[in-house]
């Protein structure tokens, strides 16, 4: 396994490289230029020559292969460079934002995995009852229900009642972890109730499956408690698929939360993205986009080996 | 007297088995229905039969025909939505186990009845040790520790015969193989050392060699263990052998039931007679063409009041148009027919089909395929799944079919007779040797005539389920080659030649409008004989082209090949590992294992004078439905399974099975030798 494990993580490089070709060069065919924007943004008159400065002093009148080296070897040396519009690392300007979204893609996908394996295991027990009735309801309300209006919700009911809006500033849980949770977990719920929907329907279907499986009758035959039949034998097969949609979900919930954030006035890696490309940060964008794509493969590596975890048949060594 | 009157006097009368103890498990007029969204479908209608201690009793019938909805009532293992069971009682050990709540029959299940399935390969929870699926009843049932448990299924382990079980008890399913399985499954059934043991089908996954010796174990522990065993097969010669007792059901009722050696010598049921006419048989002389139960079985969700097997009997009398209850006969069995004293006193028979045999004459012609050392590896990569290696699916297999022959491909699974098949269809690149189709080398052929022969060369897969495409009516799919061929222009042309097509193989040409899902499994067969003919081939592949068919359809298939045979003059590579069947319509044989060839000769001298021992072996594991000769039988020779494909056997890839073996045969590999003429063995024993 350990073995494996090292292979993944090698063949990560070329994915990594691939991405950062594309990105780059993508984003260089991309019209707009950050020094227009930034000096010219506001309307104010900026000479040519002013302009040409600098882009010079950002690098960016140099050829693009040359560009695109500057930054691999950068890379290479775990240097991801400066924000062009701030100035700041990039590093810097990411990871003041990873660490509340992160926060959230892991609460909402506790919040998700919580309400999901109980949902979704009673609905396929108790197929064409009323309870998976009331579960298939509540499931396709959260699938159908975008996640920033069903945050709308949540904060005008909270206004409603409590008279309470989201601070302003976002406290890390280190510091003041109840006011961190107060405000967190209302964004938390609002795209938890999808990636929950998405995950109970997941588990309902494959725990349908699996109670037809040919084992399942085994065991039955051979006395085992129904309880038991259910959480042993069932529950852990039909986990399986389960893992995979919960795996690809959390990466979609760092960097994917737009409009979310926004609602809740959250300052996470979705606003600086939508910040950086209405800028045309190139640093920044390409930082953050290796940063998701390296996410994505890390998490899909983790799917793998969890799943080779609760799957005997699947061994990644000899 | 209405007819479940007469079942219930029937009933009453005192059981034909010895003893005046009761019995240990009596079913009483059991109904079963299952209610779908297209009616209400009584799977099983007054079923009745008695299991004394320590008896063997067989259930036999063909797929739908409610066996094994009976095991699984009696087990209330029925689907809980869809399955009822609104009459009957089913006495165990003097408790109507219907009268039981859930909790007190989960106390049964496991404890005094355990089941054994038809499927070890999804029988067993794929993502638990065997240890603890074997442990669980001991736990849960007789509440001992895991110690006590651990020592326990080492000794079940030992007793089903698993070596070294200290280690495979933290083994799981996917590292045994299939006949292991079934032995864990057994291992499993035994634990609690129950009173009954219902047996699902338990062989009909597993290979002839396999079959026996499980079968073997099987009937050597009830007999130690004095426990009952019920076996449900559609296999009449698995009956032969180990049952006391049999129950021939037919559309959801016992059609006859009674002791084996009656039951086979002086059935007295058309349709029990019918069955044992319709099995090819290896114990009997090869007849010119299978005797058949033509036409289906009734569809249980809309049955008449007539005999259920009237519209198929071809003794029907206007008295059939009412049920028969079941009568006891002159046997001491009960049959339901009117006319069974009428079959005691020999008045009705099948009418024998006589002919004579197809005469397969020498063959002087050039032959329309030939294989020349035919080899094909697959690389099993080190990559993601570690072990490397080299899989010698097929090595060096040799041979010719000439046109208008059949020639028979055996072996058990594994042996690479698939393989051959789909290197011929050129589905798979061989590694190595070479194929000629009537002529043409077919690795060095043009495209072009690569093309050509992709049209002569057909092929019939073994699933009729999920070889046609459940899209398409059957007149596209039988239209479809038609058409890409350009083998016919325009539709009309193309209808007319889909019903042409139709007509052969037997269906009527308004099935074209069909979809695939609407036929029976025969059906379906027929229709992709008839995708097959539409090319017009010279030569068809048959790969298991009728063993998933119920024995009274898979002799109709065999007769429409044979006849189709006879009239396009194809010539047909019958691949299976049905030993009876292949004889049945093969004219020469190729015995095949481990990717070998191990014979080849002409069926009769196969069947007859076989000289390879693996030959042997294999035509003695295959039981007969003759329980007097079963009965008789030395126990059998074969023991061991395949060896891996990863770690094959030095020398003769048959040494570490074979009753002849010898230091030599480790180290040599024999050649294929023309041993006598026209029969050729690879064995340096003989």
């Amino acid at each position: 396994m350990l073995r494996y494990s090292i292979n993944r993580v090698l063949l990560m490089i070329p994915t990594l490289l691939g991405v950062a070709v594309l990105v780059f060069f993508l984003l260089r065919i991309v019209p707009g230029d950050i020094v227009e924007i930034k000096l010219r943004g506001d309307g104010g008159t900026v000479t040519q020559e002013t302009i040409e400065l600098e882009r010079k002093r950002l690098g960016l009148d140099r050829p693009l292969i040359n560009q695109f080296g500057t930054w691999m070897v950068g890379m290479a040396t775990l240097d991801f460079g400066d924000s062009m519009w701030t100035e700041r690392p990039v590093v810097t300007e990411i990871a003041g934002r990873l660490e509340l979204s992160l926060q959230v893609a892991i609460m909402a996908t506790l919040i998700a995995i919580l309400l999901a394996i109980p949902m979704g295991t009673a609905a396929a027990l108790f197929r064409d009852s009323w309870i998976d009735y009331t579960v298939r309801l509540i499931t396709i309300g959260g699938l159908s229900i975008p996640s920033f209006w069903f945050g709308m919700l949540i904060m005008l009911t909270l206004l409603g009642l409590f008279n309470w809006l989201p601070p302003i500033t976002f406290t890390p849980i280190y510091v003041d972890p109840v006011a961190n949770l107060t405000q967190l977990i209302w964004p938390a719920l609002a795209v938890g109730y999808r990636y929950c929907a998405v995950v109970a329907r997941m588990i309902r279907s494959s725990l349908l499956e699996v109670m037809n499986e040919d084992y399942i009758r085994t065991a039955r035959a051979k006395g085992v408690y129904e309880k038991l039949v259910v959480s042993r034998h069932a529950l852990r097969n039909a986990l399986l698929p389960a893992i995979t949609v919960i795996g690809l979900e959390f990466t979609f919930l760092i960097g994917g939360l737009v409009v979310t954030e926004q609602v809740f006035n959250l300052n996470g890696i979705g606003q600086l993205f939508v910040q950086s490309v209405s800028r045309n940060d190139f640093t920044l964008i390409q930082g953050m986009v290796m940063l998701i794509a390296a996410f994505y493969v890390f998490v899909n590596l983790a799917i793998d080996l969890l799943y080779a975890v609760f799957d005997p048949r699947i061994r990644y060594n000899s | 007297m209405t007819v479940v009157e007469a079942d219930k006097d029937v009933r009453g009368r005192p059981d034909a088995q010895p003893g005046a103890t009761a019995p240990l498990l009596q079913v009483e007029d059991l109904h079963t229905q299952f209610h779908t969204s297209r009616g209400i479908v009584r799977a099983v209608e007054g079923v009745s039969f008695s299991v004394d201690r320590g008896e063997v009793v067989a259930i036999v019938g063909e797929s739908g025909s409610g066996k094994s909805v009976t095991a699984l009532s009696i087990m209330r293992l029925l689907p809980r939505l869809t399955g009822k069971i609104p009459q009957g009682r089913v006495t165990f050990d003097g408790r109507n186990l219907l009268d039981l709540d859930d909790e007190q029959m989960r106390e049964i299940r496991g404890r005094d009845i355990s089941m054994i399935f038809q499927e070890p390969m999804t029988s067993l929870n794929p993502i638990l040790t065997i240890g603890l699926q074997i442990k669980e009843p001991l736990q849960i049932h007789l509440g001992m520790s895991d110690d006590e448990a651990q020592a326990r299924a080492i000794e079940l382990l030992n007793l089903v015969g698993i070596t070294d079980p200290e280690r495979r008890l933290d083994q799981y399913p996917h590292q045994f193989s299939g006949g292991m399985r079934q032995r864990v499954m057994i291992a499993i059934g035994l634990a609690c050392n129950p009173k009954l043991i219902i047996a699902d089908e338990p062989t009909t996954a597993l290979d002839v060699t396999i079959q026996a010796q499980i079968l073997e174990l099987m009937k050597n522990l009830s007999r130690k263990l004095n426990i009952a065993l019920i076996i449900i097969t559609h296999n009449l010669g698995v009956v032969a052998r180990y049952a006391d007792r049999v129950i021939v059901m037919y559309a959801a009722r016992v059609a006859e039931q009674g002791p084996a050696e009656q039951l086979f010598h002086k059935p007295r049921h058309p349709y029990t007679m019918g069955l044992l006419r319709s099995v090819p048989r290896l114990d009997h002389p090869r007849g010119s063409k299978l005797e058949t139960i033509e036409g289906l079985p009734p569809n249980l969700a809309n049955v008449s009041t007539a005999c259920r097997f009237a519209p198929r009997c071809p003794f029907r009398i206007p008295v059939c148009e009412q049920e028969p209850p079941l009568y006891p006969t002159d046997t001491g069995s009960l049959s339901r027919c009117h006319r069974h004293a009428e079959i005691a006193e020999g008045k009705i028979t099948w009418s024998s089909l006589g002919g004579v045999g197809l005469n397969f004459a020498a063959n002087t012609e050039a032959p329309v395929l030939s294989v020349r050392h035919l080899t094909k590896h697959f690389s099993v990569s080190g990559g993601l799944r570690g072990a490397s290696g080299t899989v010698r699916a097929v090595e060096d297999v040799s041979f010719d079919i000439y046109p208008g022959e059949t020639l028979g491909l055996v072996g058990e699974s594994g042996c690479g007779k698939t393989t051959v098949g789909r290197l011929i269809l050129r589905l798979e690149e061989p590694s190595a040797g070479e194929i000629h189709f009537e002529g043409v080398n077919l690795s060095t052929g043009s495209a072009a005539e690569l093309k050509a022969m992709r049209r002569k060369v057909q092929v019939i897969f073994q699933d009729p389920y999920s070889s046609l495409n459940p899209r398409m009516t059957v007149g596209q799919i039988i239209g479809e080659p038609l058409h890409v061929y350009k083998i016919v222009s325009g539709r009309k042309q193309n209808e007319e030649r889909v019903a042409d097509l139709l007509e052969n193989v037997g269906l009527r040409p308004e099935m074209a409008e069909r979809y695939p899902h609407q036929l029976s499994g025969g059906q379906r067969q027929r229709v992709g004989i008839a995708r097959a003919l539409a090319m017009e081939p010279s030569f068809i592949v048959c790969d298991e082209a009728v063993s998933a068919l119920d024995v009274s359809i898979q002799g109709q298939i065999i007769n429409l090949l044979e006849e189709l045979q006879r009239k396009f003059r194809l010539a047909y590579l019958f691949i299976a590992h049905d030993l009876a069947v292949v004889r049945h319509i093969s004219a020469r044989v190729v015995v095949m294992y481990f990717g070998r060839v191990m014979e080849i000769a002409d069926r009769d001298v196969i069947y007859g004078g076989s000289l390879h021992p693996y030959t042997k072996v294999l035509l003695d594991a295959a039981p007969v439905p003759d329980p007097t000769i079963e009965k008789q039988r030395e126990p059998r020779l074969i023991k061991g399974e395949l060896p891996s494909h990863l770690a094959p056997p030095t020398g003769c890839v048959f040494n570490t099975r074979c009753p002849l073996a010898s230091q030599e045969c480790r180290e040599v590999i024999p050649p294929l030798e023309e041993k006598r003429p026209g029969h050729f063995a690879a064995c340096i024993k003989v």
